[in-house]
């Protein structure tokens, strides 16, 4: 027997594997949105032929590129990290799940990236009509990334097309229909994607806002708002119906996700009159909420859209999963006799008849006398039965805070898009200068309201890495703790001095305006370089031709 | 022969194929990077040696980015093995990679002269680094890795990252990697770029291409010394798994054995080292397109001469000789090669027209950006 796996390498693993990945997604939703609004600003240019929108996209498009490097560059990782860190993981989900990594490469971002250079570049090259070809394909490019990168999440939230094979010990894929009509996988990247929609229509209306609000270059901001403000409106409609859809399909595949989200710890029978916890004081310890305020009759038609669905609590789940925990060390333990003995047919035959319940075994590895299944016997059993269903339950007050924290900043968002669109479209929106602050001020929450998105998704996951199937505990790598140290102190000192020149270029872009250029200024200096400290409008033209 | 088998050969091609992209591709953008502070003597000529490669290193990178995908889906064990094995080594990579698109981004967009000196700075590193790791890990590779399986597919290992840096094989593919990169970044410099810029470069890269000669054989003769691996027995159908169903045995000039049954393989390192040569030759009299493609396939030549000396082994473990990952142990399964197949025969001829489209669209000599000119970099 190898070495037992140190649970604290697991943990650094995780809070590595948490902390890039929301580092990631500071810039994907950007990326996402940002696109179609420039390729809607370019489209109205080409069809109108009016210079004013091409200014527009080409302003817009400097913001998106110091973005896009970044979400780029961060990507990186990602694509590595399943490697370096989970090992174990990638070997046994690698022919399924890496799958449409490798599709999303080869469809999405290569078209993305190859472009992308064409729509900075080739403004003097091409005509305008193959030049908005070219921004549409880097949104489609974009977005197509998301779709074949949420199938594979989706294979993580709800696994299906993937069959477990004794002989090669990983889940093999055998259903590429499965795999990409994953239920949760469809609901999430459009819930995802339209998020991004979201999240470039707040930064382009903020940064208007601003524009109104200090008199800078009114015909550019006042379009561009209005744009935005529509656009806002209708994603964050999409956003929240898919949202809506999504707790459907959770409540179904991850029952005990969708009771930790809205912290029901008892199964309620009375189901008419289940409250929806509004506010609540989940404590995972004992077993109950310390203090909630909830809304009665809410909560079964919210989650199952019907009246009389029974909704189980995190206690009667916890009991549901023991039997399946007893069931899987069996798996495990007849698992292994066949893989060191090819001919016990006998441990083969023990082995499909508690296959479902295999990632319980896995589960009950921690808890198992060093590590091994073999040593669980009358004496242990219940405690490591009574531990590893408790397992089952993920961090439940994070999963109620993260999930409420998304929703009511949705909410807020799609108040302000409202307010601002109706105002825009009357063009009475500089009359409202406490709307333009506001709009302005409220740039952060798209990203808020993401980061804690991702949180209710992955930490409802939890202690899963492939839901049912593979616990976290057994995916790491088995690295040493100082390898572990040495890679997050490099990820946070890099990380941090990316962030910190990100937003002070977005600072210095973004309050540097769209020029006042279409009268042909000259001699900007180079890229906007040591032009600090200058008033703004001083600033001549940065966009030739 | 039996189907399963086919895919998994195809698949070893591919792989090959994609590493061989990435080296040209990346290389390329790679050298262009190291070459950045002495080609350029002031921030004027050092933008325009950027913008040369400035539309296209986005869209060469995904050339990497594809590798890590394709080799996590075609091999799902060497990925999730070899990965891990270097950790250190592959986070330092990582590392560089990532501030790559940060300082091309960022470079220009503030004139100080100290920020855009620590940016090339950075260019420098991120140049050198992912080009030595990327050749010394194909050294480390031929030598053998120290890894092993338990029973359920979980990989330990036993060698320290230092040694995976500092052994001599590693070193000398590390420089033969850097060198061919120069090379291939120097040839673009001459492409696209004008005097003074491009004069440079023809120094650096004709250099470059004799070094890469000398270094390719020097290896040579390293590794038909060395200890290579031997596959006793292993059925090329079996189903993948790496724990057990091979017998493998290491022998002085073991990776000379495929090159004794099949005196024609002598033809790849010829290729290679012909390329090289040649190659030099005609950047000294000034024909960089002809020299580009030999670039390109002294490329071909270097991986494959080491693909002709591993066949099957992908990475050998000096572990446990029987746990080496080989072609038939280490695959994803029929039916997502089938579907990996099906998806590269429709993307990747159409990823290479429109990468084509784009380098005709931005063909020709790029100036010197006037400092205004904010579409460059």
């Amino acid at each position: 027997m190898d070495m037992l796996i140190n649970p604290t390498v697991v943990e650094l693993s995780r809070l590595q594997f948490a902390l890039t990945a929301l580092y990631h997604f500071l810039f994907v939703p950007l990326t996402l949105g940002l696109t179609f609004i420039l390729a809607t600003m370019e489209s109205v240019y080409v069809i109108t032929g009016k210079p004013i929108y091409k200014e527009m996209t080409q302003f817009w498009g400097k913001l998106f590129g110091i973005n896009f490097a970044l979400g780029v560059a961060t990507g990186l990782t990602m694509e590595f990290e399943f490697g370096t860190n989970w090992s174990m993981y990638s070997h046994f989900v690698g022919d399924i799940f890496g799958t449409p990594l490798a599709i999303e490469g080869l469809m999405a971002f290569f078209m993305e990236s190859t472009f992308v250079g064409i729509m900075f570049f080739g403004w003097d090259r091409i005509s305008a009509k193959a030049h908005l070809v070219v921004t549409y394909l880097v949104a489609l490019g974009s977005n197509l990334s998301a779709l074949w990168i949420l199938i594979a999440n989706g294979f993580m939230q709800d696994p299906r097309g993937g069959t477990f094979d004794p002989n090669t010990m990983r889940l093999e894929f055998s259903s590429f229909v499965q795999l990409i009509f994953n239920e949760d996988a469809q609901a999430k990247f459009v819930h995802t994607s339209v998020a991004g929609f979201v999240t470039g229509s707040m930064f382009v209306m903020g940064i208007s806002a601003f524009y109104l609000l200090t008199n800078k270059r009114k015909d550019i901001a006042l379009r561009s708002f209005r744009i935005a403000a529509v656009f806002g409106v209708i994603s964050t409609i999409g956003v929240v119906t898919l949202g809506d859809a999504l707790g459907f399909i959770d409540a179904k595949a991850q029952p005990m996700k969708v009771a930790a989200m809205e912290a029901i710890w008892n199964t309620d029978y009375h189901t008419m009159s289940a409250p929806w916890n509004l506010v609540a004081f989940p404590d995972k310890a004992a077993g109950k909420n310390l203090f909630e305020i909830g809304i009665p009759y809410v909560l079964t038609p919210l989650l199952t859209h019907s009246e009389d669905t029974v909704i189980p609590g995190i206690h009667q789940l916890v009991d549901d999963a023991k039997p399946k925990v007893v069931n899987g060390i069996k798996a495990m333990i007849a698992l292994k006799a066949y893989n060191l003995d090819h001919s016990d047919t006998q441990a083969l035959a023990t082995f499909k008849q508690y296959q479902d319940d295999m990632g319980y075994g896995f589960l009950a590895m921690q808890y198992a006398p060093n590590q091994d299944l073999k040593q669980v016997n009358a004496s242990n059993l219940s405690s490591v039965v009574d531990k590893t269903a408790k397992e089952t339950v993920p961090n439940v007050w994070v999963e109620f805070w993260a999930f409420r924290i998304m929703v009511a900043f949705g909410f807020i968002m799609l108040a302000i898009f409202a307010f601002a669109a109706y105002y825009s479209l009357k063009d009475e929106i500089e009359k409202h200068p406490l709307l333009l602050k506001l709009a302005m001020w409220s740039i952060p929450l798209p990203w808020f309201a993401c980061e804690f998105g991702w949180i209710t998704a992955e930490n409802g996951r939890q202690p899963w890495t492939v839901y049912n199937m593979l616990p976290t505990f057994v995916s790491a790598s088995s690295h040493s703790v100082g390898y572990m140290i040495f890679s997050l102190i490099g990820f946070v000192l890099l990380y941090s001095s990316f962030i910190a020149a990100e937003m002070y270029l977005m600072f210095k872009y973004a309050r540097l305006g769209p020029q006042t250029s279409h009268h042909g200024h000259d001699a900007a200096p180079a890229g906007g370089g040591g032009m600090v400290g200058q008033p703004a409008f001083a600033k001549p033209s940065l966009d030739k031709k | 022969m039996d189907f399963y088998i086919g895919l998994k050969v195809l698949w070893w091609v591919l792989l090959g194929v994609l590493l061989m992209g990435l080296a040209i591709m990346v290389g390329m953008d790679m050298g262009v990077g190291t070459l950045l502070r002495f080609v350029g003597r002031n921030d004027g000529e050092r933008r325009q040696a950027l913008n040369v490669i400035g539309p296209h290193w986005d869209g060469n990178q995904v050339w990497f980015i594809l590798g890590g995908g394709a080799i996590f889906a075609a091999w799902p064990t060497l990925y999730a093995t070899s990965f891990s094995v270097f950790y250190i080594v592959m986070i330092l990579l990582l590392f560089s990679m990532i501030l790559r698109p940060v300082a091309f981004e960022y470079r220009s967009k503030v004139a100080a002269s100290k920020w855009r000196e620590s940016w090339d700075w950075v260019f420098l590193v991120s140049g050198v680094l992912p080009m030595f790791i990327y050749g010394a890990a194909m050294g480390n590779i031929l030598s053998g890795v120290g890894f092993h399986f338990s029973w359920d597919g979980q990989y330990y290992q036993t060698e320290s990252f230092i040694w995976y840096l500092l052994n001599p094989i590693a070193i000398l593919s590390g420089l033969l990697a850097v060198s061919m990169s120069v090379y291939q970044g120097g040839t673009m410099l001459m492409l696209r770029g004008t005097d003074p810029i491009a004069s440079r470069a023809k120094n650096y890269a004709s250099v470059a291409g004799i070094v890469a000669a000398i270094l390719f054989i020097i290896g040579g003769f390293m590794i038909s010394g060395m200890k290579g691996y031997t596959l006793i027995s292993g059925d090329p159908g079996m189903s993948a798994n790496p724990v057990s169903g091979q017998v493998v045995e290491a022998v002085s000039g073991g990776w000379m054995h495929n090159y004794g049954a099949h005196p024609i393989l002598w033809l790849i390192p010829i290729l290679a080292i012909a390329c090289m040569l040649l190659g030099a030759l005609f950047l000294r009299a000034n024909k960089p397109i002809l020299g580009w493609w030999l670039g390109a396939l002294a490329w071909i030549g270097v991986l494959g001469t080491v693909a002709a000396s591993m066949f099957p082994f992908l990475m050998p473990s000096s572990d446990n000789l029987n746990q080496s990952l080989t072609i038939w142990n280490a695959s994803g399964s029929r039916y997502n090669l089938i579907w990996m197949t099906i998806f590269t025969v429709i993307f990747v001829p159409t990823i290479l027209a429109y990468t084509t489209w784009c380098f005709r669209v931005m063909r020709g000599k790029v100036a010197k950006p006037s400092a205004a000119d904010d579409h460059a970099y």
